[in-house]
C-alpha cells in the first residue's frame, strides 16, 4: 500500500503554531511580493476567497469584518517546519518520497494491513502534537488512489483525518466521489475532452476501453487509467531526481527603468542560482536572462525580451554566472520601460563531476572552487549573502514587498517567539 | 510489525585520528579519543519536536527562570503533574508550573506576587509544549549585594 500525507493548509498552519489565536479564524498566505492568494484555511474558503485571487482584489469589507489575518510568505519558516514534519514521519515508514514541501508519499508495502490504519493516525497525532501541523491521509494501491482518497478524507471530513480504500467497494465509492477534472495528473484540456464524452467521474472514465484511452489520450492517460485501476504505474523517487533547469525571477517590489538598480536584482538571482547548482553538485552550461515590463498594465510601453548564453565551460561559481547574467542583461535592455521582473534560468545541468574542460579555458577553475567553497562556509555560518559580490549591492531597492512578513520563529535567535509570563 | 528507522543523512562529526608522527612516539591519547560534549545532545533529544522561546516577566522567578531567559520546549513530552509548561489559555501564551491533584488543575507562578490558575473547561487551556531546559546569559542576572 501507497500513503500520502498532505499537510492541510500548510503555510497558514504553520503560522498558526505560534498564533494559537488564529486557530479557527481565517488566514490567508499571500505569495512572493504579497501578491496573490497562495493558501488559505477552511475559513478564508468559507468566506469566498479563493486561491490566486490577487490580494488587491479581495474584498477589504470582507477582510475587515471577519477579522482575517493574512502573512506575506515566511518560506524560511515553512522550510523548517516541513523538515520537521518529514523527519518525524521517517520515524515511523522505512521509505518516503517527499512530493513537495507540505506533501510525502510513504511506501507502507512492509507493513501488515490490520497495522495500516492504527499507524496512519499514530503518525496524525505524532505531526500533530510534536509540530502542530495538521496532516490527512489517504491511502490505496496506487500514487493516483491514494491522493484521491486524501482528498476523500479532506472534502468529507469523515475518518478523522486519514482514509484507506482497500475493497474494490471502498475504491469505487472514492471514484464515484471525485469529478474527472479533480484527479491527480489530468490536464485541463483532457479534463475538458471527457467531459464532452460524458465522463464525469474517475469511475465513468475506467469504465472506458483501455484502447479508446490509449489513443485519445496517449501513454500518460493509460498510466492514470491503470493507476485508478489499482495497477501501480509511477514509479517511487525516493531520491530526488537532480534538476533539469534552475531558475531565479522575481516581480520587483514597485516597477524599475534604470539598469543599474535591475543588475543589482539579477546578480541577486544569479548569485542564488549559482548557489543552488552548488548545493545539488551540479554544474550548468546553458544561461537565460529574461525581463519583461507588467502586462497587465495597458498603460505602460510593453517590452519583453530574453536571451541564452552558451557557457564555453559548465559552471556553478557565483562570479561566472553573475558575470554571463550581466552579460546577458546588458544585450537586451532598453531604456525608458517600466520594467517588473527580471530573472535568470541555467540549464544543460550536468554533474559537477562531468564538467568538460575547454581547450582555451583560462579560467583558474581550481581556485574558482576554493573560493566558492569558503564562500559558502562563511555564509553558513553567518548567514545568507554575508559575503557576496559587489554588484549584489546592499540597498535592494528591487526588494519584494513582504508587508505582512511573520517571524522566522525556528532558525533566527532574534526572532524567537516572545512569551510575556 | 516492523519499524526500520530511515537513514536521515545527518552530518556526524567524528573525532580525527591523525596519527602520522614521521618520527618519534604515536599519541598516548589516541586510543582513549572521545566526541566532546556537545549541549545539543545534552538538551535536545527530539529535535523536531524542540522550539526555543524568550520569556518577559517575573512570575516564574523562583522557578529558577529570570527576565529574557530562553526556553526549551519539547512538544513531543505528554505533560505530567509539576513540570514546567507553555501553555496556550484563549489566545495567550504564558509559561506556568502544571499542577494536576484532587483539587483540579492549575496552572501556578513561581513567585509569590501572583496567584495560581484553576482551569477550567471553558478556558480551553492547551499544554503547548514542555519546557525541559532554561538557558541564561549570566550578563542578565544582576545582584543587589555591594561588593
Amino acid at each position: 500500500m501507497i500513503g500520502i500525507i498532505d499537510c492541510n493548509s500548510f503555510y497558514a498552519s504553520c503560522e498558526r503554531i505560534f498564533q494559537p489565536k488564529l486557530e479557527g479564524k481565517p488566514v490567508i498566505v499571500l505569495s512572493n511580493n504579497d501578491g496573490c492568494a497562495i493558501a488559505l484555511t477552511d475559513e478564508a474558503k468559507a468566506l469566498g476567497i479563493k486561491m490566486g485571487t490577487p490580494a488587491h482584489y479581495i474584498d477589504k469589507d470582507v477582510l475587515l469584518k471577519n477579522n482575517v489575518t493574512m502573512f506575506s510568505s515566511n518560506y524560511t519558516l515553512y522550510g523548517d517546519i516541513s523538515k520537521r514534519v518529514t523527519d518525524t514521519i521517517g520515524e515511523f515508514v522505512p521509505r518516503m518520497e517527499i512530493y513537495s514541501i507540505d506533501e510525502a508519499f510513504i511506501d507502507l508495502s512492509g507493513i501488515a494491513m490490520k497495522d495500516i490504519e492504527p499507524l496512519a493516525h499514530k503518525i496524525r497525532q505524532t505531526i500533530k502534537q510534536h509540530i502542530g501541523i495538521p496532516v490527512t491521509i489517504g491511502i490505496a494501491k496506487t500514487k493516483t488512489l491514494a491522493k484521491l482518497c486524501n482528498r476523500f478524507a479532506k472534502k468529507t471530513k469523515k475518518d478523522g483525518g486519514v482514509h484507506i480504500a482497500t475493497t474494490q467497494q471502498q475504491v469505487d465509492e472514492v471514484l464515484h466521489f471525485t469529478q474527472i477534472g479533480d484527479v491527480w495528473g489530468i490536464g485541463a484540456q483532457h479534463a475538458k475532452m471527457l467531459q464532452l464524452h460524458k465522463i464525469k467521474t474517475a469511475y465513468d472514465f475506467i469504465q472506458l476501453p483501455q484502447q479508446w484511452v490509449l489513443k485519445e489520450m496517449t501513454v500518460v492517460g493509460l498510466r492514470m487509467y491503470r493507476e485508478l485501476m489499482q495497477q501501480a504505474s509511477i514509479k517511487w523517487e525516493f531520491q530526488p531526481p537532480r534538476k533539469k533547469n534552475i531558475a531565479t525571477g522575481r516581480s520587483f517590489g514597485k516597477l524599475l527603468s534604470d539598469a543599474p538598480t535591475i543588475a543589482e536584482a539579477l546578480s541577486n538571482y544569479a548569485g542564488n542560482v549559482a548557489l543552488k547548482l552548488r548545493q545539488e553538485k551540479s554544474c550548468a552550461k546553458a544561461l537565460t536572462v529574461f525581463l519583461n515590463t507588467n502586462p497587465f498594465r495597458p498603460e505602460d510601453k510593453q517590452y519583453a525580451r530574453s536571451i541564452t548564453l552558451e557557457l564555453p565551460v559548465a559552471t556553478n561559481s557565483t562570479n561566472e554566472i553573475v558575470a554571463y547574467a550581466l552579460k546577458g542583461f546588458h544585450y537586451i535592455y532598453a531604456e525608458g520601460y517600466n520594467f517588473l521582473k527580471v530573472g535568470v534560468n541555467v540549464g544543460e545541468i550536468v554533474p559537477e563531476e562531468n564538467v568538460q574542460i575547454g581547450l582555451f579555458d583560462e579560467t583558474d577553475r581550481d581556485k574558482n572552487n576554493k573560493v566558492m567553497k569558503a564562500l559558502d562556509t562563511i555564509n553558513n555560518i553567518y548567514g545568507r549573502d554575508t559575503v557576496r559580490l559587489a554588484v549584489q549591492g546592499f540597498e535592494k531597492k528591487w526588494k519584494m514587498r513582504q508587508a505582512r512578513l511573520s517571524n522566522r520563529y525556528t532558525t533566527n535567535i532574534n526572532q524567537l517567539l516572545t512569551v510575556k509570563i | 510489525m516492523k519499524l526500520v528507522r530511515v537513514g536521515v543523512g545527518q552530518p556526524c562529526a567524528l573525532p580525527l585520528m591523525n596519527d602520522s608522527v614521521p618520527a618519534g612516539f604515536p599519541s598516548p591519547a589516541t586510543d582513549h579519543v572521545e566526541d566532546r560534549i556537545d549541549l545539543n545532545d545534552l538538551i535536545i533529544k527530539h529535535p523536531s519536536a524542540t522550539f526555543f522561546i524568550r520569556v518577559e516577566g517575573d512570575s516564574m522567578k523562583d522557578a529558577f527562570i529570570p527576565e529574557h531567559a530562553l526556553l526549551v520546549i519539547d512538544r513531543s513530552i505528554k505533560p505530567v503533574s509539576n513540570n514546567i509548561v507553555l501553555a496556550v489559555i484563549g489566545d495567550e501564551f504564558t509559561v506556568k508550573r502544571y499542577v494536576v491533584n484532587s483539587k483540579g488543575t492549575f496552572l501556578y507562578p513561581a513567585n509569590k506576587k501572583y496567584k495560581a490558575l484553576q482551569i477550567t473547561e471553558e478556558m480551553n487551556m492547551k499544554v503547548w509544549g514542555v519546557v525541559t531546559h532554561i538557558i541564561i546569559d549570566t550578563k542578565v542576572l544582576h545582584d543587589d549585594r555591594d561588593y
